[in-house]
């Protein structure tokens, strides 16, 4: 009899470890990352492109990197947006919840979802090679957003498969067309729909291995979709290794400015998700 | 497009502004009022393989209350959901028989589904605004229906908040989110939003079932008021509630009519065994 | 019918004819890739047969020598460690999380959760560089070899833990709370404590969800490249304990795909590296939610 609750006691008290392994994880990362990243930290680092020289101890910054991932973001971020939300819509007001469509294709991008961005990388550049197009911004963008439509569709599915009969059938009574209930349909998945972008933004911004070989690494800033662009994940994985101590430790520095981006766009992220939520029934 | 042969009163009167809605609008009033725009002739609907609503037969009179009454599982919500076809997006559905609306069939592959719908009001069982704000409530089936004018817009939203009783409560903020307000209150503006597109019908699926005592007695004093311009068809559960308001009654039992007739003859004299029976609370 | 009317039912149907093609183009690419990536590797088959390529362990792309079977390794030692070391931390906190915790310490594990997955892979990279693989070389290497450089299978498999423990939670959690209240007060009311009723009847159910979890995370995992990359040490060598380095077939991709055109059919065998990952993902992708899809079925 007594057994059972000295089990229960100790079962409880791995859980805690367990849980507050975690969080050890996450103040020892940061931790980590700060106390490296803090000394080389400058203003020079985010206002400059790297001067002749950088990456073996020259002046300099890496605003080329910063500037580069923020576009490369953006702008798959929107062409991401603009392409999953019709398919969302589609899975979910156009088609029947028995449709073999939507089974088959919510399979699809569950692959899509876990296909490795090395793989995206690789495919992207055979195309681009096939293509007669060199390492550019667009190749990034384009890398990226196939990266991201997966992640933005899933997790905006799973939202808007909650979506209450109820609320569609008043749509309908009112004489609307299925495509006229996207006015409704999103403004109640409007949380899912910030959520996602938190989350393919954050993907987004931290990946390196797609657009490695796709939007190639640069010094300076691209004026064009056909101009190679530098990005943060490749300029931190460039700096360190690098032989030279110091740009190993710029290379911590911009580890941090990426964790601080990354901070604030969930910081950001999670105010814009309570705003969208006020007219959610 | 055909003429009506017949249009309520108050929508010959905003026929002027209403023009959007009805460009041929053809004001017949006083002929044939007792006459019936909804008929159902030899209804038969399966989902899968059951065979939900057999061989159904009905006129539903004009501008009376009509309450189709029966115990739970008997297809009342089915046949109410098959007027304005919202049935359709069920799985494994199929129907046979037809559905006339102003001698239109609306299972006919010709007849626009979303014309069907608009001359039907629909009042569900929770209320459900749409996610937007009380004003956008009202206005979002009237800007689809091609109104852009503000002006109009806002008079349309008055009127009907007014006529559902609800202008005084909410009339200082219009723009504050539909979900705020009490759960009576929703109902009365989702009633609203739907009279906003003009229908001829009001469906209401068991519309009080989830409201506290007021807030219903409020509903139920909206249809009688309602019926003068408009076909009232009401699902119930509530046996009470159709003795006060119906005018009309149609007893269904496992997906049959068993018996249809004016309120006095279904509650006062039954022709039916079952009905009578079910009446007298032998089951439910 | 006015011609408002007619104008709008055409939008709709014009509407979900081009949703409708984007929906059906975007399932193609998932052929579309695969295709791609199989015409790609063939050249190598022209010289070497499958079952060659993966049992060799001669990497000598000068001498068109492509063994993979270090790659393979190195990928599957990487990820069989990566998952040892996180499931149990994962399943006792997802069932911590849901079965035992207030809300308020729920909202804390969540953030620090929602942090862990939001932290770019480089970071984690820069992370085991600077924590990880010093701490193997110095503290934990000397107790069992003579000599570590800390860059090994065994910080790859650290760095890669910790990266999918924010997935595995996330994925617990969900399949625990579909589990019915029903089920937890039925066991409760018996008597038995929260951990039996843990142990015998939420595990027990949701066993089939916790395999597809982990398939799922295992999926993640194969494909991880830069963090991998950077704590692996990357030599082509079969490695034969904890503390030597290896080369994850990810990182091969990354590290040569850009300077292989000067030989031949190296471009070939990269490509075949990556078709191998997505033949894994696939496998375990689909098979993992065909589960997930069933198990939410059944208690919906």
């Amino acid at each position: 009899m007594r057994l059972k609750f000295i089990e229960e006691k100790i079962a409880k008290g791995f859980m805690i470890i367990a849980s507050l392994a975690v969080f050890a994880f996450v103040v020892n990362i940061i931790y980590t990352i700060f106390r490296r990243g803090i000394p080389a930290l400058n203003w020079a680092m985010i206002s400059q492109i790297p001067a002749g020289g950088y990456y073996n101890g020259g002046g300099g910054g890496i605003l080329n990197a910063i500037v580069g991932s923020l576009y490369i973001v953006l702008c798959s971020t929107i062409l991401g947006l603009l392409i999953s939300i019709p398919v969302v819509f589609y899975l979910n007001v156009y088609l029947k919840k028995d449709s073999r469509l939507a089974y088959i294709a919510r399979l699809a991008f569950d692959v899509l979802f876990g296909i490795p961005s090395i793989v995206y990388g690789a495919f992207a550049f055979t195309i681009m090679i096939y293509l007669g197009m060199h390492t550019s911004l667009g190749g990034g963008i384009l890398v990226i957003t196939l990266l991201i439509i997966p992640i933005f569709i899933r997790s905006m599915d799973e939202v808007a498969q909650q979506l209450p009969k109820d609320l569609l059938d008043s749509t309908y009574a009112l004489g609307a067309t299925k495509l006229e209930t996207i006015k409704v349909v999103l403004r109640q998945i409007a949380p899912g729909i910030a959520t996602a972008t938190l989350l393919s933004v954050g993907r987004a911004i931290g990946d390196a291995a797609g657009v490695m070989f796709t939007a190639g690494f640069t010094d300076s800033i691209p004026t064009s979709l056909n101009q190679p662009a530098a990005t943060l994940p490749l300029s931190v994985f460039f700096q360190l290794s690098s032989p030279n101590a110091d740009v190993q430790d710029r290379a911590y520095s911009a580890a941090l400015i990426l964790i601080f981006i990354v901070l604030v766009i969930s910081i950001l992220g999670r105010l814009i998700t309570n705003y969208f939520s006020k007219h959610k029934i | 497009m055909k003429s009506y042969p017949y249009q309520n009163p108050s929508r010959a009167t905003w026929a002027e502004d209403y023009s959007f809605l009805n460009n041929d609008i053809n004001n017949d009033e006083g002929l044939a009022f007792n006459k019936s725009y909804l008929k159902v002739k030899d209804l038969n609907l399966y989902i899968h393989k059951a065979h939900i609503l057999k061989n159904v037969n009905l006129e539903i009179p004009d501008k009376k209350v009509t309450c189709i009454i029966g115990p739970s599982g008997c297809g009342k919500s089915t046949l109410l959901k098959t007027f304005n076809r919202l049935i359709d997006d069920t799985e494994g559905i199929k129907y046979e028989g037809s559905i006339l609306v102003d001698d239109t069939d609306i299972f006919d592959k010709k007849t626009e589904i979303t014309d069907i719908r608009k001359k039907m009001g629909l009042l569900s069982q929770r209320p459900c605004p749409l996610p937007m704000s009380i004003y956008d409530n009202i206005a979002f089936g009237c800007k689809m229906h091609g109104e852009r004018n503000r002006k109009k817009l806002n008079q349309i939203v008055e009127e009907q908040l007014k006529a559902v009783g609800l202008w005084e409560e909410v009339k200082n903020r219009l723009h504050a989110p539909a979900s705020k307000l009490s759960i009576g209150q929703q109902q009365r503006l989702c009633l609203a939003r739907g009279l906003a597109v003009e229908p001829e019908f009001i469906l209401a699926d068991e519309a009080t079932s989830a409201l506290d005592p007021i807030s219903s007695k409020h509903i139920e004093e909206l249809f009688v008021k309602l019926k003068q311009d408009y076909t009232i068809i009401l699902v119930t559960h509530t046996l009470r509630q159709a003795l006060r308001i119906a005018d009309h009654v149609i007893f269904m039992y496992l997906g049959e009519v068993i018996e249809a007739g004016s309120a006095d003859e279904i509650f006062n004299n039954p022709k039916q065994e079952l009905t009578r029976k079910y009446l007298e609370g032998a089951f439910s | 019918m006015s011609s408002n009317s007619s104008y709008r039912i055409l939008k709709n149907k014009i509407a979900g004819g081009l949703m409708f093609s984007i929906t059906v183009f975007s399932v193609l690419l998932v052929v579309l890739i695969g295709l791609g990536l199989y015409l790609k590797s063939v050249p190598i088959f022209e010289h070497n047969s499958f079952w060659h390529l993966i049992k060799s362990s001669e990497w000598r792309p000068g001498n068109n020598q492509f063994g993979f079977l270090p790659f393979i390794a190195g990928t599957l030692w990487i990820t069989l460690i990566a998952v040892i070391l996180a499931l149990p931390i994962a399943l006792l906190s997802a069932l911590f999380l849901t079965e035992f915790s207030k809300s308020y310490l729920k909202k804390w594990v969540f953030t620090a959760l929602d942090i862990l997955a939001g932290i770019p892979s480089v970071v984690y990279g820069v992370w085991g560089t600077l924590f990880i693989v010093p701490w193997i070389s110095e503290k934990l290497a000397p107790h069992f070899v003579e000599y570590s450089t800390g860059y090994t299978v065994l910080a790859g498999g650290i760095v890669l833990g910790v990266m999918i423990l924010p997935l595995l939670i996330s994925l617990f959690v969900e399949i625990f709370s579909a589990v019915p209240r029903e089920f937890r007060d039925a066991s409760l009311s018996l008597g038995a404590t929260k951990w039996q009723t843990s142990k015998h009847v939420i595990l027990r159910k949701t066993f089939p969800g916790i395999l597809a979890a982990v398939a799922l995370a295992l999926s993640r995992a194969f494909g991880e490249t830069i963090a991998v990359l950077m704590v692996c040490g990357n030599l082509p060598l079969l490695p034969h304990s904890l503390f030597d380095s290896c080369y994850p077939l990810p990182a091969l991709i990354a590290n040569n795909y850009g300077e292989m055109l000067s030989v031949p059919l190296y471009e070939s065998a990269l490509m075949l590296a990556a078709f191998l990952l997505f033949i894994v993902v696939f496998i375990f992708n689909a098979s993992s939610r065909a589960v997930i899809y069933r198990i939410e079925r059944k208690f919906k």
